[in-house]
């Protein structure tokens, strides 16, 4: 199926079943501990256990890796290194070599895998490998390299766009910003680390592995071990976290498919957590410059934004700066995004990459020049709203309700008892403060396929290589598959992550549920047309509700369809046309309110609002837990996660869970999400867009200007943590 | 994790009986700290002492005044203990502070009292670090230091003392029992138990001999007065204290009103000294001044400073009521 | 010491691994118990939590050796004798929805458990210092909803004296 023109009325608009807040089907099993994750498919007799022997160094060269003793030791079976490993290709995305040596390219890069009969022997064999290094120097630190940069696009898109006169428009303003951020390097910091379980059968390669795009991982492991792609099986159906980490083929895939092949053995591969941070990949460190210009009557004269980012070569650019292409007016407009080359570990796709830090400088910056105009911030940002791309004139918003968005919050909120006078508010020994900044998320759609099939008694199976990484996928195309054959939920099974199924979009950058239940409404429309000439019933006149097939007279039980045998329907959905013609995007709101505490400038969230439009909410419930979910990482991100750099050595310094510190349990207070949940024709035949990344942007911005109003202090430098607050804070009186 | 023997000994004889036949060995009990240092080959013991089952699990009420604590009394049961809760409301609130729920069932009082560093540095066997490969050098001495100690430092090493309960023994003036070889006895001032690194290798990090094992800790009589400890962290629960304050104000209301004070989170041990508690009368910045006396901060954590001055300025207005 | 024996989900087990093998991989790989998860090895994320003798703890950060002769209730085993085998805190997780890629949950349902256990009426503060427990999707504010509904029926289906007395 195409989908070029915007969508007309279709069963999804019916309602009883997408729309509606529902369970995810995938509960039971979690709770009871039966889903089976990448690490857990033990049916396979005779498995062995790989270890990881990763750099310690991150740049130079290994001289020897001195494996003699570890090849000895109690239980091991084989090791696998570059030498042993015959020739690897490297995947597109992947920046660095999943397995290095002799050159070696980052800290904790893979060198070797340690392969034994148990998980223990395999740990304490790879600890006897002391390899000879030679280090080479190495660029570790972004500040100091911001001048050798190179302007970088962003996923397709240019990495510099200008319109009007920006030098021009900025001097002549009547009111100015010009300030620069810092947002840190960031962890994904998933709870299930990075696990596969490789097989052979001859020539053929299955991996249990946890990947959020199953088409990828078979592409890019193709690659890699330069094999027919159709070699290779993938299953994947449950996902312990992804948030951009999963979406490329690491280590654990390629090592334990080379392990298992040296050994004729099923092998498992679990990357251990405190490798997780500077084995694999992360959202760079950004420098942001933010300049606006704005006239007295708080219109925007000129939006400036320059960003800088570092990657190993061949690695992309963290693209902070598309954050401000589309959100406001603005008549003379700049976007800069820099990329310069570092030797840290490879930067790579985390939560809505680039807008997710743009939106901090961005809306950080707005409510510095809000204040300078003696503006309400919400106001502000009303006054500066379009209802056309900024930069493309021509392109209107296929749905764009920021206003909705503030005033909604605004009111629900109780913005109106904001003091505008920051530290003015105390509540014993706490200073309180709030917050607010616009969310943007693109919406982007992949094309995507699925396989629905009718089978005995009128029950519906639904296979596609789609990915629930916690997202809610398995309830979403459940409830789209139910909606369209007219029956209850829990008439459907929905499998997923296999690559025996159809090709879908996968998960990832907000576009895995609107793409892949569009996919399963392709493949539902074309079952539906199996069914009406099964039974003879005009297609354009057959209806589909209460277990029941209705049309051209006929009346008959959704099971009488496949009594004469199963009936499948399988389709594409490919999108294009209207999709191109607008600027598709998700806007939301975030209003936050904080204490600071007034002697040790400890900061709290106490109260956290979202606002969210993203059309047609397809399922209310699991889209929640996307976007507090989101909320928390963001409130992370400006608080209290940072991965630090030791430029010495090259490497994140706190690789692990305790050191790398992500929002705990007591740190989330109450938060709120409200949905405007109207439909939007143009985005595809499900009226949606995806949820699960307009959570995280803005709401850093919307924490940090909350401590702003709390206590005056304006710290661009985040995370902002208590050493960097504290000298800022008022004096307690 | 790297081979080891293991035996469990059923009473504090036998452990220390076996201690001493087993070079090398160490005792576990809650496991902590101990087990994972030995999954990251950070320690490397041969052979291990399981002294789970010995006994010394129980808190008792000394005839004259003070508790004593078995070495082995869960983290968890301590906090919890009405004695302690109503005496020595500073142990159990800094004890509640610390780690988590589940981790404080685990965790022991002998093995608290023996929490070693939690620098990132340390925890990272390719890094040189002097305390886990004496002469390698101290990694975080121009590397990454903000969470480290301004106090009790040396050239060896800037390591923060991490235990939240340690500081609250400190403030409470405890008293370390431990056994020896021969199965005799001795008491060690919890001031005396945690030591500074020196210049020289290797650290030395508790007053506990070769061979010696924690039996007990006693508490004084209860001292009375207003207790509290207060954990400063970016985190709201489960981080380590960028600093903390255990103090016991004696009086209320009053402006000159004595008492002690102890800082966590500053220093390479718990913090004390006699010129700190005699500040107390004359405000947060005395006190501050007279703790930090000899104070040799970095550029990443100097912030301390002046955190552990507005802490204490927090406790002491508290108290104040 | 030759096969350390536990009592696992009420089954005597023994196990022919290693003394110092960490409980968590005699669970997952010795048991075929996998819903006790690794999440880092070192007890900072919690979803390796398991109940021994009763009181939650992670089981990354004891051997089998230490943990001989000891109750050791996993995930699958909790609340077996609950209407459809299934603990209050599992049925809570299920009504609140606090679940999302759930990895962390059974760590967070045997933490939760444990905490009940002790304490069916804790506050919102108690809750939130009780499970450390880790969830990179933030689940945080369901959860706290979830120990709450759970210690709701506990509490209703406990004695009613042992209630009045606490």
């Amino acid at each position: 199926m195409k989908f070029e023109t915007a969508a007309g009325d279709n069963p999804i608009d019916r309602g009883k079943v997408v729309g509606r807040a529902t369970p995810r089907i995938d509960g039971p099993l979690k709770v009871a501990g039966h889903a089976t994750y990448a690490a857990e498919w033990h049916d396979q007799s005779n498995l062995a256990h790989g270890y990881i022997v990763a750099s310690a160094i991150a740049k130079g060269r290994v001289n020897s890796l001195r494996l003699e003793e570890a090849k000895w030791a109690p239980g091991v079976i084989t090791i696998i290194t570059a030498q042993n490993a015959g020739t690897l290709g490297q995947a597109g995305p992947n920046a660095a070599k999943l397995l290095g040596g002799p050159e070696v390219q980052h800290y904790h890069q893979a060198l070797a895998l340690v392969v034994a009969d148990s998980y223990e022997a395999a740990r304490a064999a790879a600890a006897l490998i002391k390899p000879d290094y030679t280090r080479a120097d190495g660029s570790y630190t972004l500040a100091a390299v911001t001048g050798a940069s190179k302007s970088d696009g962003i996923l397709g898109q240019p990495g510099d766009t200008a319109l009007g006169d920006f030098a021009g428009g900025f001097a002549g303003a009547p009111v100015q910003i010009d300030a620069t951020y810092t947002t840190p390097d960031l962890a994904h910091a998933m709870m299930e680390p990075y696990a596969t379980i490789a097989s052979w059968d001859g020539d053929r390669l299955t991996l249990h592995t946890s990947h959020q795009v199953v088409d990828w991982a078979r592409r890019d492991l193709a690659k890699t071990l330069g094999m027919p792609k159709d070699h290779i099986r993938i299953v994947t159906p449950y996902i312990g976290g992804g948030f951009g980490g999963k979406l490329w083929v690491r280590a654990d895939a390629v090592l334990a498919a080379l392990g298992a092949k040296a050994i004729g053995r099923p092998v498992k591969v679990v990357m251990p957590r405190p490798l997780m941070f500077n084995n694999s990949v992360h959202r760079p460190a950004t420098i942001q410059r933010m300049r606006l210009g704005a006239g007295h009557d708080g219109a925007l004269i000129a939006i400036g934004h320059e960003g800088w980012s570092g990657n190993l070569p061949g690695g992309d650019s963290e693209g902070a700066v598309q954050f401000s292409r589309g959100l406001y007016a603005a008549p003379n407009r700049m976007t800069r995004n820099r990329l310069s080359q570092l030797d840290l570990p490879e930067g790579n796709a985390m939560r809505a990459p680039g807008e997710a830090v743009g939106s901090i400088a961005v809306e950080v910056a707005m409510d510095e020049m809000a204040e300078k105009l003696g503006m309400d911030p919400v106001a502000f940002r009303i006054r500066n709203d379009t209802q056309v791309d900024p930069e493309h004139k021509e392109k209107k918003f296929s749905q764009r309700q920021l206003v909705e968005c503030l005033q909604t919050g605004a009111r629900k909120f109780g913005w109106d008892r904001r003091n505008a006078r920051p530290a003015s508010r105390r509540e014993g020994d706490w200073l309180i403060g709030m917050g607010v900044a616009a969310a943007m998320r693109g919406s982007p759609v992949l094309r995507s396929g699925a396989r629905v099939r009718l089978v005995a008694g009128g029950r519906v199976i639904v296979e596609t290589d789609m990915t629930d990484i916690g997202t809610g996928s398995y309830t979403i195309i459940g409830q789209t598959a139910a909606e369209m054959l007219g029956v209850p939920l829990n008439w459907v099974t929905v499998r997923l992550g296999d690559s025996n199924f159809p090709v879908s979009s996968g998960s990832g950058g907000q576009f895995g549920a609107n793409s892949a239940t569009s996919g399963v409404y392709a493949a539902c429309v074309k079952l539906r047309e199996a069914v009406a000439a099964r039974l003879g019933i005009d297609p354009a006149k057959i209806k589909f509700a209460g277990t029941k097939i209705t049309g051209s007279g006929k009346n008959v039980t959704l099971a009488s369809a496949a009594e004469a045998g199963e009936l499948t329907g399988e389709d594409t959905i490919d999108f294009g046309g209207i999709r191109q013609q607008r600027h598709q995007a998700t806007f939301g709101a975030h209003f936050v309110e904080v204490g600071v505490d007034i002697h040790t400038a400890e900061i709290r969230l106490r109260r956290m609002l979202a606002v969210c439009s993203a059309g047609r909410i397809l399922n209310p419930t699991t889209a929640r837990s996307q976007v507090i979910g989101a909320m928390t990482m963001g409130a992370g991100s400006v608080l209290c996660e940072e991965l630090v750099v030791d430029p010495r050595f090259g490497y994140f310094v706190n690789h692990d869970l305790a050191q790398y510190e992500v929002p705990v349990h007591a740190d989330i207070p109450h938060q709120e999400v409200i949905f405007l949940k109207d439909p939007d024709p143009e985005s595809s035949p499900m009226k949606a867009h995806g949820i699960g990344e307009l959570g995280i942007c803005g709401v850093g911005g919307a924490v940090a200007n909350a401590v702003y109003n709390a206590t005056g202090a304006r710290l661009r430098a985040f995370p902002m943590t208590v050493d960097k607050l504290l000298e800022h804070m008022p004096v307690p009186g | 994790m790297r081979a080891f023997t293991y035996q469990r000994v059923a009473t504090p004889a036998e452990a220390v009986a076996a201690l001493a036949a087993h070079p090398g060995a160490r005792l576990i009990a809650g496991g902590t700290n101990l087990l994972d240092h030995m999954k990251l080959q950070i320690a490397t013991p041969p052979h291990l002492i399981d002294i789970n089952r010995i006994g010394l699990d129980q808190i008792e009420t000394i005839p004259g005044g003070g508790m004593r604590i078995g070495a082995l009394v869960r983290n968890t049961d301590l906090a919890a203990h009405p004695q302690i809760r109503r005496d020595y409301a500073v142990l159990s609130r800094a004890i509640v502070a610390g780690a988590s729920g589940q981790l404080r069932n685990m965790a022991t009082t002998g093995g608290n009292l023996l929490q070693r560093t939690r620098c990132p540095y340390f925890y990272d066997t390719n890094l040189p670090c002097n305390k886990r490969d004496p002469g390698s050098g101290c990694s975080a001495q121009g590397g990454y230091n903000r969470d480290h100690a301004v106090l009790g430092v040396s050239s060896a090493c800037i390591c923060a003392f991490p235990s939240d309960m340690s500081v609250a023994l400190r403030v409470l003036d405890a008293v370390v029992e431990v056994m020896g070889p021969d199965e005799t006895s001795r008491a060690i001032a919890i001031a005396d138990f945690h030591r500074v690194p020196g210049e020289t290798l290797p650290v030395q990090e508790f007053a506990l001999a070769p061979g010696e094992m924690i039996t007990a800790v006693t508490l004084p009589p209860a001292p009375g007065g207003w207790h509290v400890y207060r954990k400063v962290r970016n985190r709201a629960s489960y981080a380590f204290a960028l600093v903390s304050v255990a103090a016991i104000i004696e009086g209320t209301g009053g402006a000159e009103k004595g008492g002690r004070i102890a800082l966590g989170g500053i220093g390479t041990k718990p913090w004390r000294s006699s010129a700190g508690d005699a500040a107390i009368p004359h405000g947060a910045q005395a006190v501050a001044d007279a703790l930090f006396a000899g104070a040799s901060p970095t550029d990443q954590n100097r912030y301390k400073l002046l955190l552990a001055t507005r802490t204490i300025a927090a406790v002491l207005a508290a108290a104040k009521g | 010491m030759p096969n350390p024996a536990l009592t696992i989900n009420g089954q005597p087990m023994g196990f022919a691994m290693a003394p110092e093998t960490p409980l968590l991989w005699a669970l997952r790989d010795g048991a075929n118990l996998t819903g006790t998860k690794y999440g880092c090895g070192v007890g900072d994320c919690g979803a390796c939590m398991v109940l021994i003798d009763g009181a939650a703890q992670p089981s990354c950060q004891i051997t089998l050796a230490e943990a001989e002769g000891r109750v050791v209730t996993t995930i699958e085993g909790l609340g077996a004798e609950g209407p459809g085998g299934s603990h209050p805190m599992q049925r809570a997780m299920l009504a609140e929805q606090a679940v999302q890629c759930g990895f962390c949950t059974p760590g967070i349902i045997i933490a939760a458990a444990g905490l009940l256990a002790r304490d069916a009426d804790p506050t919102d503060a108690e809750i939130g210092a009780a499970l450390t427990n880790l969830c990179r999707c933030g689940t945080y504010p369901r959860l706290i909803r979830a120990v709450r509904r759970a210690g709701t029926e506990m509490r209703r289906t406990a004695a009613p004296v042992e209630s009045m007395i606490r």
